[in-house]
């Protein structure tokens, strides 16, 4: 069984994001980029998934800029096998990805697509349930089990009120939740033979489709800063506080 | 314009965030249908129907809509698309796992999310984890949204009388189906909707400890919570964390106990209206953000607390 894996660039979970002084965007330069969590815990259930031999090859894709195969580079060294970069400068939609991934599963007809269930930077949460509505697929989002057997997987979500578990047909799309693995390290060795392995690059227009933005950002702010406000001595003044003055309880 | 809400319910029961989701339609403007999918769900839609601001209510009662799968209801809400202008839907998981297929069979963008309204085309919605604002225009003339519900307050459960049509629209896409699930079963209010949540840390230790914010839960009639650290560490189920990876709570009392206040945990709680930290390290941010900072060690703060409510 073939899996595709897409995976996208994003600023390193751990960075503190500032927002630039025009308001236009947040400021990226400088800043340390890796792959997105979500998309980590993807390929890491795709190689477990080959690891118990249901899977036989797993393919990452990214559609972003020619850095983005730093992040395809990780997920070869991580059990990829190979990648395909959808290379362009501009800014790209959940839309306009999902055109473009269908366009790449119908080229590979892989039986699984496993992709984490949101970027960390645009926090959309689109991207899965788009292409498998674009490819006719049916979706387990949110994932934090997933069964390959007979033909079928079956996922647990995690939804509001606890767990739900869905059996779907394949070919299937997944959307990895937190708590669906704990992705591994690259080893180095691994990492020097990931530089061997193919990665393509393609144009949007090889794919025959258009990535053109369909909403606008008008300007990006930095919240409502909330302030600190006093500390009390005791369980008994913070009481208090709560009745009398917050009036909260 | 005119606006299509579907409504978030349990076959039963209407959901509190759809009234929040018809506060963003009201804002958005024009004539408001709300979509009511199920089994067995009448006296679901017929609570909508009640809504304030609400026209029309459209009843979908069908085995195929039962337990909500995306792809069946994806494929209603495309067939009933129509006109509207705006497909509305609160952003919990439900509406989170239909709408963008909706968009995508629509060929619409969706914009997730929003936190406000500026105009009919204009929305705000967070990004990076809560860290930055984005205010996005979208001309399209149809458009799909997700609605943080906790940014809305509700319009009145009553004061309108909305007509309910039934639709006889199946739509079975056969190729996905219900196996089973594991709701967590609590006599307190949930999460996202209770007046005062009490939250609890790595520095709570283990999942026993929290039966000391269970005990004074009960006595506020508080929902609990959990940090990210806390159900990573396994302390408690992942339907309890609070933060930008779990659930966003705007309660009027948040209580945060041993909690140190990641930014995660602060993009899900810091719209709260009163926020109270009790930790034991002086320097945790969550004091940055905290109405009322108590410095103590929570295993006696805590019970204390609870003896003297």
């Amino acid at each position: 069984m073939k899996v595709l894996v897409p995976i996208k660039r994003v600023v390193d979970y751990n960075v503190k994001v500032r927002v630039k002084a025009d308001n236009s965007g947040v400021d990226l330069a400088n800043v340390k980029m890796a792959m997105n969590p979500f998309c980590e815990i993807a390929v890491e259930e795709a190689v477990r998934l080959k690891e118990k031999g249901v899977v036989t090859e797993i393919v990452a894709v990214s559609i972003g800029p020619k850095a983005a195969q730093e992040q395809l580079r990780t997920a070869m060294a991580l059990g990829a096998d190979r990648s395909i970069l959808v290379e362009t400068d501009e800014e790209v939609q959940p839309l306009g990805i999902a055109k473009a991934l269908k366009a790449i599963v119908d080229e590979e007809k892989p039986e699984l697509v496993i992709l984490g269930k949101q970027a960390i930077d645009g926090d959309n949460n689109q991207t899965g349930q788009m292409l498998a509505a674009l490819a006719g697929m049916p979706q387990g989002t949110f994932a934090s089990e997933v069964n390959v057997a007979d033909g079928k997987v079956k996922v647990t979500r995690e939804i509001d009120g606890g767990l739900q578990t869905v059996e779907l047909s394949l070919p299937a799309v997944v959307t990895t939740d937190l708590r669906l693995n704990e992705p591994r390290y690259a080893s180095l060795p691994n990492i020097m033979k990931a530089k061997k392995k193919p990665l393509d690059v393609k144009a949007p227009a090889d794919l025959g489709v258009d990535l053109t933005p369909r909403v606008t950002t008008e300007k990006v702010e930095m919240p409502p800063e909330r302030s600190a406000g006093v500390k009390v001595g005791s369980v008994d003044e913070l009481v208090d506080k709560l009745k009398n003055e917050a009036k909260v309880i | 314009m005119s606006v299509l809400v579907y409504a978030e319910h349990d076959n039963a029961t209407l959901s509190k965030v759809t009234l929040s989701v018809v506060a963003a339609a009201k804002e958005i403007g024009g004539d408001i249908t709300v979509l009511v999918a199920g089994k067995g769900c009448g006296a679901v839609a017929e609570a909508a129907a009640k809504v304030d601001g609400v026209s029309k209510v459209l009843c979908a009662d069908n085995d195929a809509y039962e337990h909500q799968l995306a792809e069946n209801i994806a494929d209603l809400v495309v067939e009933l698309a129509g006109d509207y202008s705006h497909i509305l839907a609160a952003a919990t998981t439900t509406g989170k796992n239909f709408a963008p297929r909706v968009a995508a069979l629509l060929d619409a963008p969706q914009i997730s999310e929003i936190s406000d309204v500026v105009d009919g085309d204009t929305f705000k919605r967070p990004i990076y984890a809560g860290n930055a604002i984005a205010t996005v225009k979208c001309a399209d003339a149809k458009k799909v949204l997700t609605v943080r519900g906790t940014s809305f307050d509700g319009v009145a459960e009553e004061g309108g009388s909305a007509s309910v049509e039934n639709v006889d629209v199946v739509k079975d896409a056969g190729i996905s189906s219900f196996v089973g699930e594991e709701l967590a079963k609590s006599d307190r209010p949930e999460l996202t909707s209770a007046d005062i949540v009490i939250s609890g840390g790595r520095g709570m230790g283990n999942g026993d400890n929290f039966e000391i914010l269970y005990k004074v839960a009960d006595k506020l009639g508080a929902a609990v919570g959990a940090s990210r650290a806390a159900v990573d560490a396994g302390f408690v189920p992942n339907d309890m964390q609070v933060g930008q990876t779990g659930k966003i709570v705007a309660p009027n009392l948040y209580i945060a106990v041993g909690i140190s206040g990641a930014i995660q945990h602060l993009a899900g709680m810091k719209d709260s209206k009163v926020i109270v930290a009790i930790n034991k390290d002086e320097e945790a941010p969550i004091f940055q953000v905290a109405d009322y900072g108590l410095v103590a060690d929570l295993f006696e703060a805590v019970p204390e607390l609870d003896s003297k409510l």
